[in-house]
């Protein structure tokens, strides 16, 4: 029996390592969990992009559920998520509020209108100070907020058809169930 | 190299009324040379100035950046990266600090919004308690094993020298089998 200790610590450094291999291929390293799910989404206060006159405010968006999809005319993962968002988009069966990052208005404007937009109201923040209280590190991310304006779901990333289908929709389902 | 070094030492010792018509010259140069290169830098964007009220407050700032991550280059903290997050975050940092916030209330601002991701050094709590004492534990572990083996293998040459007092090969042999070899 002795003689097998060598070849069960051995053993036991190969499983070790394998599954450090095995988790780096299968877990994306930049995805970090946002502290944010399930607490109250930062108030804010961000002009539209249409009508910078106007303002919306976290208070004007209560009582219906909507994801609020960032993204900006820079980003190039932003270009890859936009078709799926134009087929799936009206689909969610939720408004779609896009919040322009860091972005010229100008900029996002023409990327819309060449492109299509699949929102139903675009607020635009150049600065980028509330994405902060948001905890946004790289566009696209999508945030799911509730009729109480709680953040429900949040994804880093371009969103796809598959993503959509396994966890976007069945958290839309689930506040849709709360809120009739 | 070499051959430059000597030529120019041979040139100082030399000609030392042209050398002291020179040097003024070397100098005008030099300083244009810096002023060009302090213009090559500010074009860059890589410093950013901040109005800070005095020395201490700066390198508190300098400190405080270095133990925070950029969650867009997740390797370079928030001092060293050029991210535009990071840029962003500096700023935010610093706004903090002019409205008097501690330290650690400038940490938890942002950990509120990026997670513990963003310490370098991860809390103490429940669920990084393996990241903290699992080394410590792994070093007791080992060093016990260490222990219990070499006592065995004491115990085991005491007992294979109190079987075999008369093995001629043994003793031979004795003294690269003391047991403390491994």
């Amino acid at each position: 029996m002795k003689r097998f200790v060598p070849l069960i610590v051995f053993m036991a450094l190969v499983g070790l390592f394998g599954f450090g291999i095995w988790w780096n291929t299968w877990h994306d390293a930049r995805y970090v969990p946002s502290p944010l799910i399930n607490k109250p989404a930062p108030d804010f206060a961000l002009p539209k992009l249409d009508a910078p006159e106007q303002t919306v405010t976290k208070a004007s968006l209560l009582g219906k559920p909507y994801l609020l999809n960032v993204f900006g005319s820079w980003c190039v993962a932003c270009a890859e998520e936009h078709p799926v968002l134009m087929s799936d988009g009206h689909q969610l069966g939720i408004a779609l509020v896009g919040y322009d990052y860091k972005d010229a208005p100008d900029d996002a404007r023409r990327w819309l209108r060449d492109r299509g937009n699949p929102y139903d109201l675009v607020i635009a923040d150049q600065p980028g100070r509330t994405a902060i209280d948001f905890g946004v590190y790289g566009a696209p991310e999508s945030f799911l907020v509730d009729a109480k304006g709680v953040i429900r779901y949040k994804h880093i990333g371009p969103l796809t058809s598959e993503v959509i289908a396994q966890e976007l929709q069945p958290a839309i389902d689930a506040v849709k169930r709360e809120t009739p | 190299m070499t051959a430059r070094i000597s030529r120019r030492s041979g040139f100082s010792r030399d000609s030392s009324p042209r050398r002291s018509r020179l040097k003024p010259l070397l100098h005008v140069t030099l300083l244009a040379l810096l002023a060009f290169a302090g213009h090559a830098f500010a074009a860059t964007g890589a410093i950013e100035p901040l109005p800070f009220k005095d020395h201490a407050q700066e390198v508190r700032f300098q400190n405080l950046t270095k133990q925070l991550r950029c969650m867009v280059c997740q390797n370079e903290n928030l001092a060293d990266s050029n991210a535009d997050l990071a840029r962003d975050l500096r700023l935010e940092v610093f706004q903090l600090m002019q409205q008097g916030k501690s330290d650690d209330q400038i940490k938890q601002y942002l950990v509120d919004r990026y997670s513990d991701f963003v310490l370098y050094k991860p809390p103490l709590k429940p669920g990084t308690w393996l990241l903290w004492f699992g080394p410590l534990a792994i070093l007791l572990a080992g060093g016990a094993v260490v222990v219990v083996a070499i006592r065995r293998r004491n115990r085991d040459d005491g007992a294979i020298d109190d079987d075999k007092p008369a093995d001629g090969r043994r003793a031979g042999n004795e003294p690269a089998d003391t047991g403390d070899d491994w």
